[in-house]
């Protein structure tokens, strides 16, 4: 960045990874303008707790906040919350706002994020339908979670799954349906969908797998019931959807930056627009550690890149990459997930699924690509080397539980 | 309420008024102490959160549950007072707290 010279730094999207640009870049030592524009009214916060301790009502609006508002004015940092950016315009280096407004800037950020997947289906306007991605969708979604009332979850992945939990820790009789012959199935393998869908159901979940929908039904606008392709009428006070996300990428897509499936970075988040960078959920980056590019849905995904952006930007050495890992509540159960496990050849299972701690460990290759480990954090720190590291292992060692996992990392990285 | 006194690994001091019931991890983090990173906001899923106890406090801080215990082992230059300050309630008892952030947490 050249000395003494004044920048503007615009930030597009106030999630994780918009908010991890502001710290970083001023951490850093950037001392130009900093402008985030964010179309959701609240301060920026936290979404994992949506569908975990938030939703359950365990956690107020203000512990989701990443920083207290008088951060934001000590830091000199300007919110413009509650706008829409309209469009990018490159050759003048300005965006326009919803408001009429417009913002110059020498760097833009597009950390845009994801929209939940529109429910394609007659009955998806009704009320009493839900998505689950913004505080304002809970705002809505809550009122309605009371015990005793019934709840159609449309879609068995993590977002439906933890708000499974949720609304039968409240409660709620719920009801899962799901696609695909099993759970989880985008995600992870058959050993940890049966695990999930046996302990929803010893929850008392109703999981219907392999089933398609049909449409909802309602009652003066508000929905009464799911149908299902073979005509099976699932009765319902509340439909929550959560059938996956899809890439914000239409304000760089308009302003003809390269995109497919998310916005196309470089290693640096760095767009085709060599003053634009894109961070988050999406962006579609480098995995450096699987030898391919993609899209990551996931808080670490966000940190990472919102720190690779500031770097490049203050000219700062480029921080690792680190495994990709993820995390998810549902029940007791904490599940967590260090690198990624499509494609892989061999799996073995550390530990007993009964015991409610265990880890499955994805080989390819005979070199670690990923674990989930449910209740096991060892199991996921020490993967999280190994996979890093890519040494050749023996699946035999890695589920000999006479020796600990530290053990295990040690003797690999020998 | 308590005052919680944080160090940083170079021996800089910074004392903050902490509401009951936060986390010593949210309390550094919104007043952005150096050194704590939290990753991922205080779901024991991390270890990114790591500071030393003052001894004296150790007690008063609070049981480590099993899931505390397995992270800690993984992190960097632990300590017989390490923990993670996401997982320690701020209680009256915890007034005069002192906690020492590690150099990186990574």
């Amino acid at each position: 960045m050249p000395a003494g010279e004044a920048q503007r730094i615009v930030i597009v999207g106030g999630g994780q990874a918009g908010a991890q640009v502001l710290q970083s870049l001023r951490q850093g030592g950037f001392t130009g303008s900093l402008t985030l524009v964010g179309d959701e009214a609240a301060l920026p916060y936290q979404r994992p707790p949506l569908s975990k301790g938030y939703m359950k009502g365990e956690v107020g609006e203000e512990r989701l906040y990443f920083k207290p508002s008088a951060w934001y004015e000590d830091q000199d940092i300007e919110l413009r919350l509650g706008t829409h950016v309209t469009k990018i315009d490159r050759a003048s280096r300005q965006v326009r706002l919803g408001d009429g407004g417009h913002l110059a800037y020498d760097w833009l950020i597009l950390a845009t994020g994801s929209r939940p997947r529109p429910l394609p289906v007659h009955g998806a306007d009704l009320g009493g339908v839900h998505d689950l991605r913004t505080l304002a969708d809970v705002g809505r979604l809550r009122p309605g979670m009371v015990a005793g009332r019934r709840m159609v979850i449309i879609g068995a992945g993590y977002i439906g799954l933890e708000a499974a939990a949720v609304a039968r820790q409240l409660g709620l009789e719920v009801t899962v349906i799901e696609m695909a012959p099993r759970v989880l199935a985008r995600v992870t393998s058959p050993v940890l969908s049966e695990f999930y869908a046996a302990e929803h159901r010893r929850q008392g979940v109703t999981i219907l797998t392999g089933v398609q929908l049909s449409h909802l039904e309602g009652n003066d606008g508000e929905v009464s019931a799911a149908v299902l392709a073979d005509g099976t009428r699932l009765p319902a006070d509340l439909v929550l959807s959560g059938i996956g996300i899809l890439p914000n990428e239409h304000l760089a897509k308009d302003a003809g930056i390269a995109c497919s499936d998310g916005i196309l970075v470089d290693r640096d988040a760095r767009t085709s627009d060599p003053h634009v960078f894109a961070a988050g959920d999406c962006a579609s980056r480098p995995l450096v550690h699987f030898g391919r590019s993609g899209r990551l849905e996931s808080v670490h995904n966000a940190i990472e890149q919102g720190k690779l952006v500031a770097a490049a930007i203050l000219g700062l050495p480029r921080p690792v990459e680190d495994c990709p890992w993820f995390w998810s509540d549902q029940y007791d159960l904490k599940l967590q997930i260090a690198g990624l496990s499509q494609g892989y050849d061999t799996h073995v299972i550390r530990g007993d699924p009964a015991s409610r701690r265990f880890a499955v460990f994805y080989l390819k290759n005979a070199t670690l690509i990923a674990v989930d480990a449910v209740n096991s954090p060892a199991e996921f720190l020490a993967s999280k080397k190994l996979i890093m590291s890519g040494t050749k292992l023996a699946p035999g060692a890695l589920i000999d539980t006479s020796t600990p996992m530290k053990d295990i990392a040690a003797r690999a990285a020998a | 309420m308590a005052k919680i006194t944080f160090i940083s690994h170079d021996g800089t001091e910074r004392t903050l008024e902490a509401r009951n019931g936060m986390s010593v991890m949210e309390v550094a983090v919104n007043n952005s102490v150096p050194g704590i990173d939290a990753d991922c906001g205080g779901a024991c899923a991390c270890a990114t959160c790591h500071v030393y106890v003052d001894p004296a406090f150790l007690a008063l801080a609070g049981e480590q549950q099993e899931m505390e215990k397995s992270m800690l082992d993984f992190a960097e230059s632990v300590k017989p007072n390490s923990r993670l300050s996401c997982q320690i309630k701020v209680t009256d008892a915890l007034d005069g707290l002192r906690v020492t952030t590690p150099e990186s947490q990574h």
